[in-house]
C-alpha cells in the first residue's frame, strides 16, 4: 500500500523535475478552468444582478431553478454537450468535440449557474442596503446593476472562486467532451482518473496534491486581495 | 472595464486552443486496455516521427468507442470485440475490419483464493467454482470488449451470474483499471486482459489464478471509419495509420513493446 | 470657484425653462402600513424658498413624510403636488440625505464621481465639479480615502456633497446630524444654509430644537400622524399654538 508521505515526496519530485508533460497538463487545466470561470462570470453576474434587483411573477421559480442548477451533475453536462458537439449532433460542424474549447464550454455551463445563484444572493443583500439611496438618485436599472457589481467586487471574487474551484476539480464533463487525449485535452483531473485506472495510485495522489496546492495558491491570493479590501472597508 | 478584460481573456484563450486542431491529426477511438497499458505512448511517437500525422487517442470501453465512431467522432476504431466490430462494418460505419494483434485474458484473484481456482487452465470450470463458492467476482459491467468476452465465458460455463448480482457478482460499470482497483479492494476475482494486468501498479497480493485457456484469446481489430457515412473523417490519414499498424514495421513495433520484460501484445495481421 | 460654477443655478434663469417645482401642496395625505395609520390626513403647503423644519416626537411620521414627498413611497390616499407635479415625476430634481448615509464601497472622490456620471456629466466636468464639491464640504484632503472609513461627521458631509452633486431644487434631510459632535453639526448646518441661500428649498427633519431655531424659516410640527401646527419660525418658537408643540418645546415627553 502506498503511504500519503510517498505521494508527497513524488509530488515534490514531479514539480522539481519540471516535467514538461506535467507542466502542459497543469497549464491546460488552468487555461480551461480560468477561461470557463471568466465566461461564467460574464454570463452569471449580469443574470444574478438582474434577478437580484427585479421583482416579477415567477421569481421564486427562477430562484429555485438557479439553485437547483448549481447541483448539475458534471457527467450529465458532459453527455448533453457531447450530443451537441458530436459530428452527428447539431453543432458537429464546428468540430469542437475533443478540443479544449469544448471543455471550456462544458465547465462554463457547469459553473455559470453557481456564479449566477451565489452572486444573486450577494447582490440582493447589497441592494437591500443601497436600494433606497439609489431610488432617491433615480438611477436606471443598468446604472444600478453596474454599481452593485462594482461595489460587490470583492465578494464576487469569492463567488468566482467557488466557480473556479468546481471547474478545476470536476472530471465528469471534461473527460466526455475532451476525451482525455494526451497532449491535447488531458487536464489534472482526467490525468488523475487515468493514473488511478492504471493502478498508479501514488502518482494519482501526487497529481491530486499538486492540484490541491494550486487551488490553495489561488485561494490564498484571493483571500489576500479580500483582506486588503477589508482594510479599506470595501468588502 | 471588468467585462472587457474578461472578454479579451476569453477570446485570447479560446483562440489559443484553435491552433491545436491541425489538419494533420487523426482521432482514434480505442479501448482503455490498449491505452492504460502504455502501448500508444510507445507506438505513436514512432508513427508520428515517420509521417508527421498526429494521432489523438480517446480511450473508453469498446462499446462506447463503437458508439462514438458511429456518431462520426473518430477516424479510426481500434477495439477488441469481433462480433460488434463486424456489425459495425456490416452497418456501413467502417470500411474494413482487419485483425491487428492479440493478447489474452486472465483471471486474477487474491492469494487467499477462496474458490480454489489457482493454477487452473479451464476458465469455464474456474468460473463455475467461483459461482458455486459465491466468491466475490468483479465484472466490468460496461459493455466493453472485456465485458462482452466475460459474458460469453459465463454463458459457456452454463452459469448466469446475474442471479448473484449485487451479492457475490459485482458489476462496477467502470473501466478495466477502476474495476481492478475495486476488485482488489473487496477481495474479488477479476477477468482482465493480460496487458492491463502486467502494467497495473496496484496489484497488492493479487496474482494470476487462471490462464492459458484458448477461450480467453483476446483479438484486437482495426477499422477505418467510412467517409461515406461520415464525410468529416480524415480517411486518408486514418488509412495511413491503419496501413502502418498492419505493415511489417508496425507489427514489429507492437511486438517490441514490453513492460517489465514481458511482451504485452502479439501482432497477427494477415500477410499481405 | 464660485458657487454658481459648482452647483449651477436653481433660481431664476432655470425657471424660464422648467416649471418651478419647489413649492409644495399636500392635501389629505394618508399612509397606512400593515393596518396601522401612520399619517392620518395631512394637509399643508410649503413655500418655494426657505427652510422648513419638520419637528415631532419619535413615531410622529416625519421620516415617512419625507419619503412620500420625495416619491420613494406611495401614499394610501391624498395628494402631493410639487409645482403641480406628483412626487414621482420630480424625484430626480430633489435629493435626500438619510440619517445613516449609505456610502458606496469606493473612495470619497469615487462616491461623487458616480453620481456626477450617473447624471450625465462629461469626464472633464466630473473632475472639476467633484473637486469643487469636496472643497465645499471640507473633504478635499480625504478625496482618495475609502468612503466607509470616514468618521460620522465626514460621512454625512460626503452624503450632503453627493446630494448637492445632483443640483437639487429641493433638498430633504432626515435627521442628518443625529449623534454627531457639535463641530460636525455646525459644519453641516453651514452647508445647508448655503444651499438655502442659493435658492434650494430645504425640508429638514430634526429632533434638535436648537438646530430648528438656527435654521428654520417655518416649522411643520407633526403629532400622532397629523399636522399639529405649521407656523413661521418667528411665531412658532416664542408662541407655539398647539399644546403638543408647547410640551415638546418645554422638553416634556410627548406621546
Amino acid at each position: 500500500m502506498h503511504s500519503i508521505g510517498d505521494s508527497f515526496a513524488l509530488a515534490l519530485q514531479l514539480v522539481l523535475s519540471g516535467d514538461a508533460d506535467l507542466l502542459a497538463i497543469v497549464l491546460l487545466s488552468l487555461r480551461v478552468s480560468l477561461t470557463a470561470t471568466a465566461l461564467a462570470c460574464l454570463i452569471g453576474l449580469p443574470v444574478g444582478a438582474l434577478v437580484a434587483i427585479s421583482r416579477f411573477r415567477g421569481r421564486n421559480g427562477v430562484l429555485i431553478l438557479m439553485n437547483a442548477l448549481m447541483g448539475l451533475p458534471p457527467v450529465v453536462v458532459g453527455l448533453l454537450l457531447y450530443l451537441q458537439f458530436s459530428r452527428s449532433g447539431p453543432l458537429g460542424f464546428l468540430g469542437l468535440l475533443y478540443t479544449p474549447t469544448a471543455m471550456i464550454v462544458a465547465q462554463t455551463v457547469l459553473i455559470a449557474p453557481i456564479v449566477a445563484a451565489l452572486s444573486r444572493q450577494v447582490l440582493e443583500d447589497l441592494h437591500t442596503e443601497y436600494a433606497e439611496q439609489f431610488r432617491s438618485l433615480c438611477l436606471t436599472r443598468l446604472q444600478t446593476v453596474r454599481a452593485l457589481l462594482w461595489d460587490a467586487r470583492y465578494s464576487l471574487l469569492t463567488v468566482g472562486l467557488a466557480g473556479f474551484g468546481r471547474a478545476v476539480a470536476e472530471v465528469g464533463a471534461v473527460i466526455i467532451v475532451g476525451g482525455n487525449i494526451d497532449h491535447l485535452t488531458r487536464v489534472m483531473t482526467t490525468a488523475i482518473a487515468l493514473e488511478t485506472s492504471k493502478g498508479d495510485l501514488a502518482l494519482a495522489l501526487a497529481l491530486g496534491i499538486i492540484l490541491l496546492t494550486i487551488a490553495l495558491g489561488v485561494n490564498a491570493a484571493v483571500q489576500s486581495v479580500r483582506m486588503t479590501a477589508a482594510r479599506y472597508a470595501y468588502v | 472595464m471588468l467585462a472587457r478584460t474578461f472578454a479579451a481573456t476569453a477570446v485570447a484563450l479560446t483562440l489559443g486552443g484553435a491552433g491545436l486542431a491541425q489538419d494533420q491529426s487523426i482521432l482514434v477511438q480505442s479501448t482503455t486496455s490498449t491505452a492504460n497499458s502504455g502501448l500508444y505512448d510507445y507506438l505513436l511517437p514512432i508513427f508520428e516521427g515517420k509521417t508527421g500525422i498526429k494521432v489523438n487517442v480517446v480511450a473508453v470501453g469498446t462499446g462506447q468507442a463503437i458508439k462514438n465512431a458511429e456518431n462520426c467522432d473518430g477516424d479510426l476504431l481500434l477495439v477488441h470485440a469481433k462480433p460488434a466490430e463486424e456489425k459495425f462494418v456490416a452497418d456501413g460505419y467502417g470500411t474494413m475490419r482487419t485483425d491487428l494483434m492479440y493478447n489474452d485474458f486472465v483471471v486474477v484473484g487474491p492469494e487467499a483464493d477462496p474458490a480454489g481456482v489457482a493454477g487452473m487452465n479451464d476458465v469455464e470450470g474456474a468460473l463455475k467454482k467461483i459461482a458455486e463458492a459465491k466468491a466475490p467476482f468483479a465484472s466490468r459491467g460496461d459493455d466493453s470488449g472485456t465485458h462482452k468476452a466475460e459474458k460469453a465465458l459465463w454463458k459457456k460455463a452454463g452459469v448466469d451470474p446475474a442471479e448473484g448480482s449485487g451479492d457475490w457478482y459485482r458489476e462496477t460499470g467502470s473501466g478495466m483499471g477502476a474495476t481492478l482497483n475495486a476488485g482488489i479492494g473487496m477481495g474479488a476475482y477479476v477477468l482482465t486482459d493480460r496487458a492491463t494486468w502486467i502494467s497495473f501498479d496496484n496489484k497488492q497480493d493479487y496474482r494470476i489464478e487462471v490462464e492459458g485457456d484458448e477461450d480467453m484469446f483476446n483479438q484486437y481489430g482495426v477499422i477505418p471509419v467510412n467517409p461515406e457515412k461520415c464525410p468529416s473523417v480524415k480517411a486518408e490519414a486514418a488509412q495511413t495509420f491503419a496501413d502502418w499498424l498492419l505493415s511489417d514495421e508496425g507489427q514489429e513495433a507492437i511486438a517490441g513493446y514490453k513492460v517489465d520484460g514481458q511482451q504485452l501484445f502479439f501482432p497477427n495481421a494477415p500477410d499481405k | 470657484m464660485s458657487d454658481a460654477a459648482i452647483f449651477g443655478s436653481v433660481a431664476p434663469a432655470a425657471q424660464t425653462l422648467r416649471a418651478d417645482i419647489r413649492a409644495c401642496e399636500v392635501q389629505d395625505l394618508v399612509l397606512r402600513l400593515g393596518g396601522a395609520t401612520v399619517l392620518d390626513g395631512l394637509s399643508f403647503a410649503l413655500e418655494k424658498s426657505g427652510c422648513t423644519m419638520v419637528l415631532g416626537a419619535n413615531g410622529a411620521g416625519k421620516s415617512l413624510l419625507l419619503k412620500l414627498l420625495h416619491g420613494l413611497m406611495q401614499p394610501t390616499a391624498g395628494r402631493i403636488a410639487w409645482g403641480g407635479q406628483g412626487p414621482g415625476a420630480v424625484t430626480a430634481r430633489q435629493a435626500l440625505v438619510f440619517q445613516k448615509p449609505v456610502l458606496l464601497r469606493r473612495s470619497v472622490a469615487a462616491n461623487l464621481d458616480f453620481v456626477l456620471k450617473a447624471r450625465g456629466a462629461g469626464r472633464g466636468d466630473v473632475t472639476a465639479r467633484r473637486d469643487a464639491l469636496l472643497d465645499h464640504v471640507g473633504l478635499a484632503h480625504k478625496a482618495g480615502q475609502p468612503a466607509r472609513l470616514l468618521s460620522g461627521g465626514e460621512a454625512q458631509r460626503l452624503a450632503l456633497a453627493r446630494a448637492l452633486a445632483t443640483d437639487p431644487e429641493v433638498l430633504f434631510l432626515d435627521e442628518p446630524t443625529a449623534s454627531l459632535d457639535p463641530a460636525s453639526v455646525l459644519a453641516i448646518e453651514r452647508i445647508v444654509a448655503g444651499a438655502r441661500e442659493r435658492g434650494v428649498k430645504i425640508v429638514f427633519v430634526t429632533h434638535d430644537t436648537g438646530q430648528a431655531r438656527r435654521l428654520a424659516d417655518d416649522v411643520l410640527f407633526l403629532h400622532r400622524g397629523r399636522v399639529a401646527e405649521h407656523s413661521p419660525a418667528a411665531t412658532f418658537f416664542p408662541t407655539p399654538k398647539s399644546a403638543a408643540a408647547r410640551d415638546y418645546l418645554n422638553g416634556k415627553l410627548v406621546v
